[in-house]
């Protein structure tokens, strides 16, 4: 059994690697390469709020009593990286290089700082305060995801 | 009191920014000073010039562009938002940015009262930045191993600004302090914990973060995260023993802590650019150029430092600190803070817009905030400026071409730092007059 801290930062950095090789076919210009490369990124991005929204953040609240704090911030940072997930798939399908590059730097940023602040306060946090439930809820977003290597 | 938790995305822009537009500027009068006095100014690192020069670029430039950034940092890293940042940023840039023009005149001109004024001023407004800063990053429940590579730079910082009010004050009141403690042994204490103990330790607490971040490197082993801080902090420890009576002659140990401790940043830089080697996103972007110029710069300082030792003659050369200076600061620190703050302005201009409401219109991405071709010709030029800068210390006939050439390379920065800030001006009305269109529209 693993808990948030286990699978999630791992999910994370399998989610670069998703985000690094759609970027490279996008910079050679290989866009029908790129495209099942940006899907695969982008469904597992979504897969990866999903979890987060739909099972790690509303068992948080529920423990603490926090609702208009940390994960209402983070919350807002996914529906930002969602935008931005948006405006990559527009310029996949319009095989616009520069765009891509452009959005793809930008949404690397935002997601960067956006694991680190997951990754060293509210995951441990989450740990912490999920008690003995923290592996259920581990477990449970573990089969939503594809398994990240650690 | 509790431990705050705020998840703020980042303090108002114009805190780092304000401390950001102005950093390059002063880089610009250093290299001016040096054009202008030629020669005689790169004698040794005593003379007036060299003092002036110096300390414009490490509190005027460094300083000013550690503090901005760091207000910035903190936030992310620790999740806590620092007390007032906006009148903290309106207190503490004003004050630095005065201090180090008094204590530039003061070396420049051998003014007394201009000593005592800096030393006040930075006692005052470090006192200010130390005591936020300190707040911020003892009470944050955030872990990671950059958290206490932070703090102890910030402890860093206050040994450097104490040592500091203690030698301008002296030098203010000509009132030796040899009785007590040698003024060199002072001074070497006050330059190791300024360069060793704040800039250094600033930057490898930073790149524990940014370096695994930007390029998708993987991550600085433990081992070495836990190593290099804490053995360099131990080292500082040791050489500050220098200031004990009776402790400032022991020439041999001093060898051997110093030995040690540019051991160990050449272990940082090589690891370093090890890591950045094994990137899995290939592309080489400005900011990457710039990391990987500092840490051949730090690997350059580290084996020259070895090259003098090994060569007394070559070593005790007036013009050899100097040579290790060029290294240390254009060389590794600037190069760093130029690359990161390519990546940060487009990144906090992109994130300010968004806060305005950027859902209102589509906003320019990171890449269209600096012009790509503008930074790749300034760094290319601060890179040939620093090449000259060397050249000059074994050649002062080059201080002329070799001055122009920074001071021409810190202006480019400038400008292009300007554009980004006009940008975010420009798009942040357009997004406010969109809006008020809408809600006009509406009623």
């Amino acid at each position: 059994m693993s808990l948030p801290t286990q699978i999630l930062p791992a999910h994370h950095r399998h989610c670069d690697d998703l985000f690094v090789a759609a970027e490279e076919f996008a910079q050679r210009g290989d866009w029908a390469a790129a495209a099942p490369a940006f899907t695969r990124f982008n469904d597992q991005m979504k897969a990866h709020f999903e979890a987060e929204e739909s099972l790690l953040f509303p068992a948080f609240e529920a423990a603490t009593g926090m609702s208009a704090g940390p994960t209402q911030m983070m919350r807002h940072e996914h529906e930002q990286m969602r935008s931005l997930l948006s405006q990559l798939e527009a310029a996949c399908a319009a095989r616009d290089g520069e765009a891509y590059a452009g959005v793809a730097e930008t949404l690397l940023m935002l997601m960067q700082q956006h694991n680190m602040k997951e990754e060293n306060i509210l995951y441990p946090m989450c740990d912490q305060a999920l008690g003995a439930e923290a592996e259920r809820v581990a477990a449970k977003m573990g089969a939503l995801l594809e398994p990240g290597h650690a | 009191m509790q431990p705050t938790l705020s998840f703020e995305q980042a303090p108002p822009i114009s805190v780092p920014y304000r401390f950001f537009l102005t950093a390059p500027l002063f880089g610009a009068v250093a290299g001016l000073i040096l054009a202008w006095l030629g020669p005689a100014a790169l004698e040794s690192r005593w003379s007036p010039g060299a003092l002036a020069m110096t300390h414009l670029i490490v509190v005027d430039f460094m300083l000013q562009a550690m503090c901005g950034s760091l207000l910035q940092f903190v936030a992310v890293v620790a999740g806590a938002n620092i007390w007032r940042p906006r009148l903290v940023a309106a207190v503490v840039h004003p004050l630095i940015t005065a201090g180090a023009v008094f204590l530039a005149t003061a070396f420049l001109l051998e003014q007394q009262v201009l000593f005592l004024l800096a030393a006040l001023v930075f006692a005052t407004a470090l006192g200010l930045f130390l005591t936020v800063m300190a707040t911020a990053l003892l009470r944050t429940p955030a872990r990671s191993s950059s958290i206490y590579v932070l703090r102890l730079a910030v402890l860093g910082l206050l040994v450097t600004v104490v040592l500091g009010v203690t030698l301008a004050s002296t030098l203010g009141l000509r009132e030796s302090l040899q009785s007590v403690w040698s003024l060199l042994a002072l001074i070497n204490v006050h330059v190791a914990w300024g360069l060793g103990g704040w800039a250094l330790m600033l930057v490898i607490g930073v790149s524990y973060l940014v370096v695994p971040m930007f390029q998708l490197t993987p991550a600085y082993p433990v081992w070495l995260t836990r190593l290099v801080p804490a053995g360099l902090f131990l080292l500082l420890c040791l050489w500050s023993l220098q200031l004990l009576p009776g402790m400032d002659a022991a020439q041999a140990w001093q060898s051997g802590v110093l030995l040690a401790g540019m051991l160990l940043a050449g272990l940082y830089a090589v690891a370093t650019l090890w890591l950045q080697s094994r990137r899995r996103r290939r592309q080489a972007d400005v900011t990457l150029n710039f990391w990987r110029g500092a840490m051949l710069a730090l690997l350059g300082l580290a084996v020259s430092w070895l090259v003098f030792v090994a060569l007394p003659q070559l070593g005790s050369h007036p013009r050899a600190p100097l040579w290790l200076g060029v290294l240390a600061l254009p060389g590794v620190f600037l190069s760093v803070i130029m690359g990161m703050l390519y990546k940060i302005m487009p990144f906090l201009n992109w994130l300010h817009l968004q806060r305005q409401g950027g859902t209102v219109m589509t906003q320019p991405n990171m890449k269209q905030m600096i012009p790509e071709r503008a930074m790749r010709g300034q760094m290319r030029l601060h890179f040939a400026a620093l090449v000259l800068l060397l050249a000059a210390v074994v050649w002062p006939a080059l201080a002329l071409p070799a001055g122009l050439a920074f001071s021409a390379s810190c202006l480019w920065l400038e400008w292009n730092l300007i554009g980004a800030a006009r940008l975010y001006a420009r798009f942040r009305d357009r997004i406010r007059a969109a809006a008020r269109a809408a809600a006009s529209a509406r009623t």
